[in-house]
Parts: structure tokens; sequence; C-alpha cells
């Protein structure tokens, strides 16, 4: 049995830690509200650049000659994948998730026989990755660090890709991210981003009156300009969700650590009276059995 | 009968309303939505986009190139950076000209689509710093 020091000491720490996460936790709450905000202003620019491209994949379908973004290089052999984690720990499964799913993917892959090759985005990742896929991983990028994402963030790894793609360095590029449900739960989801899943059933190119659009310059010219810019607005889409989903799995887990401190408190408050309160009991006894002895 | 104008930059929407006229800066000349234009998408170059309200100008906005989406009743502007005029710098924009006028001395001239866009920027910058009300280059 532990003496009244120690069990004091024990709950002083345990007091100081439930300090600590719920503070983290509020500090979580607020940035998930930024963040959530961020990622809804981020929505009309996608929406419309959805919109222009379905318009442009109508007018230029069977065309030959497309862009490698949207039509890929025709071949399956090398993957590009790019995990995206947070730089920071402490937020649950969040990482773990998005860790074990690349995994899982590149033992896939690399058992049909295609050549994998990592661009992992956000220390975390890559602090995993290298442990056991180091000789895979091209290049690494850090994330904002819990911070805001600029939309530069997003173009210059969309250019990173691009140029990579030019390379002929892979042929299918596929980002491995969180997707935010809620609050409490995120989705480690996988997605193609080349070649380029055109949006083909949107709602504005299903309508049979829709207007026929001019292009000006030519049809080509846009849709060369339009692809890497999407794939931008793709990537900084997907790393404002996992930025959102990151705080929403932080707050989840800072409360229900705060919430477990709490019972680990109860729990030694009452072995510490139960402690103290057997101590007087034998003192007592003691003094007495003294006292008869005279 | 006014045009719904948005213009909308990967971050959030700078601007959404209905206005009687918008010219904006297409990468072959300027070009003004207005009511019932046929429908049309172009390319941007960097310059600034005036929104017409009762024959006069009420706003304007660069926009660093970008794309534009034109109906007979509405008029999207996707500008890869856009801002109020009044928040422009002259000197951050003469800077980036600087950096961009040496990495296009520096950069490989057989690289033809590279110094395209290179140029296309020296140009957004250019444009920038005019509209900022620096001297034009």
């Amino acid at each position: 049995m532990a003496s009244l020091k120690e069990l004091r000491a024990r709950i002083g720490s345990v007091k100081s830690t439930k300090k600590i996460t719920s503070a983290m936790k509020m500090v979580a709450a607020a940035k998930l509200r930024r963040a959530q905000t961020r990622a809804e202003a981020a929505r009309p620019y996608a929406t419309a650049m959805r919109r222009m491209l379905s318009e442009l994949g109508r007018s230029t379908k069977g065309q030959s000659g497309q862009p490698v973004l949207l039509t890929g290089t025709g071949n399956d052999k090398v993957h590009l994948l790019v995990p995206m984690t947070s730089d920071r720990g402490l937020a649950g499964a969040f990482n773990a998730n998005i860790n074990r799913v690349t995994r899982n993917l590149i033992r896939r892959l690399q058992a049909e026989g295609k050549t994998v090759r990592l661009l992992p985005v956000g220390r975390k990742g890559h602090d995993y990755l290298t442990r056991e896929f180091a000789d895979l991983i091209v290049d690494h990028i850090h994330g904002s660090g819990g911070k805001e994402i600029p939309f530069s963030a997003a173009a210059e790894l969309g250019e990173a890709i691009t140029s990579r793609l030019e390379k002929g360095e892979f042929d299918v590029c596929t980002v491995i991210y969180n997707r935010f449900n809620n609050v409490m739960s995120q989705t480690p989801t996988e997605l193609q981003l080349i070649p380029l899943a055109m949006p083909e059933n949107d709602d504005v190119a299903a309508a049979p009156d829709a207007p026929v659009y001019e292009f000006e310059p030519g049809e080509e010219e846009l849709l060369s300009r339009l692809l890497p810019r999407n794939l931008q607005v793709q990537l900084y889409a997907t790393m404002l969700e996992s930025a959102a989903g990151e705080q929403g799995a932080r707050m989840t887990a800072m409360d229900s650590a705060t919430r477990n401190a709490g019972k680990a408190i109860d729990r030694l408050t009452l072995t510490y009276n139960r402690t103290r309160q057997t101590n007087i009991t034998n003192e007592l006894i003691e003094i007495i059995s003294g006292a008869q002895a005279v | 009968m006014p045009i719904e104008v948005e213009i909308v930059s990967p971050e959030k929407v700078l601007f959404s309303r209905a206005v009687d006229m918008a010219v904006m800066p297409g990468l072959e000349g300027d070009i003004a939505a207005m009511p019932d234009h046929a429908p049309m998408m172009l390319l941007l170059r960097g310059g600034v986009v005036e929104l017409y309200q009762d024959g006069s100008v009420t706003d304007r906005f660069f926009v660093a190139g970008g794309f534009a989406d034109m109906t007979a009743t509405r008029c999207t502007i996707l500008a890869d950076q856009a801002t109020a005029l009044s928040d422009l710098s002259v000197d951050a924009a003469q800077t980036r000209l600087t950096a961009l006028e040496a990495s296009y001395e520096a950069a490989d001239k057989m690289n033809v689509p590279a110094l395209d866009l290179l140029m296309e920027k020296m140009q957004s910058a250019r444009a920038e710093i005019e509209a900022a009300g620096g001297p034009a280059a």
C-alpha cells in the first residue's frame, strides 16, 4: 500500500495533467471552428471550378491529345501516394489511421508488382514512413504546424506533383487523408487525383437545355490551365479537411483524457481517504491497547 | 436588368452582388460581362476587374490571372489571387517583379512553356504595380 505522501503527490500530478488536457481541448475546439469556417469559405471556388471542368469535359470529350493530368500516362505501374498527416500528435488515432491505411496500400500495390513512391505531407506521417519505407520517399512537405493553411501551400504541392508527372516519375497519384465526417469521426479516405475522374453527373452538365459555351482562347488551352489549378484546389480542400479533422480528433481525444483524469483522481482520492482512515484507526488501537496495558 | 457577379479566390468569396456590367482583363483583350451575354469561358491575365453600376465604376479588384465563366444571368470570376485595389502595395509587387525578372534571366531559354509562364507572371506583377498607382512599366 502506497504511503499517504505518495498518494498526495500522485493526485497532484493527475490534477495538473487534467488541467493541461482540458486546456488543449478548449484550444482544439476554437481552432476547429476556425478550420471549419475556412473549409466552407473555400467551397464556392471548388464548386465553380467543377462546373467549368464538367462543361469543358463535355465539349472536349472524345478528342485525342488530352492533357496527361486528365487521362494519365496510360500506364498503371508507378503509384505516387500522398498521405496527409498532422505535424503534432495527441490527436487520438488521427495519424495512426492514415499511417495504417498507407502501409496496407503500399503492401497491396507492391504485392501486385507495382512500384510505389511516397510524398508524405505532415511530420507525423513522414516520421512513421521513414522507419519502414525510407527508400520509397521521394520528398516530404511539412504541414502548417496547426496554423492556418494558406492556398500557396497547396499550390506548391500541386506544382511539385505536376512537375513530377511531366518528368514521367509516376503514373497514378493518390492522396490519403482524413475526411471530416463530424467532430467525433474522421474517415481515412483514398482520393485518386491523377488520372482525374471527371465530374460527369453534374446537374448543370446533365441539363439538356444547357447553353453552348464559347471558349477563349481554345478549349484545350483552357483545359490545360484549369487542370493543374483543379489539382491544387482539390489538394487544398483535402488539406483543409484534414486540418479540421485534426482539431476534431484532438478535441475528442483530449475530452476523453480529461474525463479519464477525473476518474483517476476520484479513485486515488478514495484510496487516499481509506488509507488515512486505516492509519487513524491503527493509531487509536495502539493508544487504547497501550492504555489498557498500564 | 442586372447581372450576378461573383469574384472568388481559392480561399474565399470576395465579392458577390448584382451589377450592371463587369469589365475584366481577358487574356486576349478586355471583356465586359453584361446581361444576356453569350455563355463563355475565358482565361484572364493579371489586371483590374471593374464593376459598373448606373454608368460609373463602383468597385475595382485586382486579379492575378484566373478564369471567368459567363452566362446570360451570372458571371463567376475564379481569380488565382484577388485583392481590393486599395489593399495593393507597389513595393511588394515591385519586389516580386524583380525576383521574376531575375529568374527569367536564369531560366533555360529552350524551355518555352516555363518561359511563357514566367512572362505571364511578370505581366501580372507589372499590371499590379500599375493598378496600385506605381509608375507604369
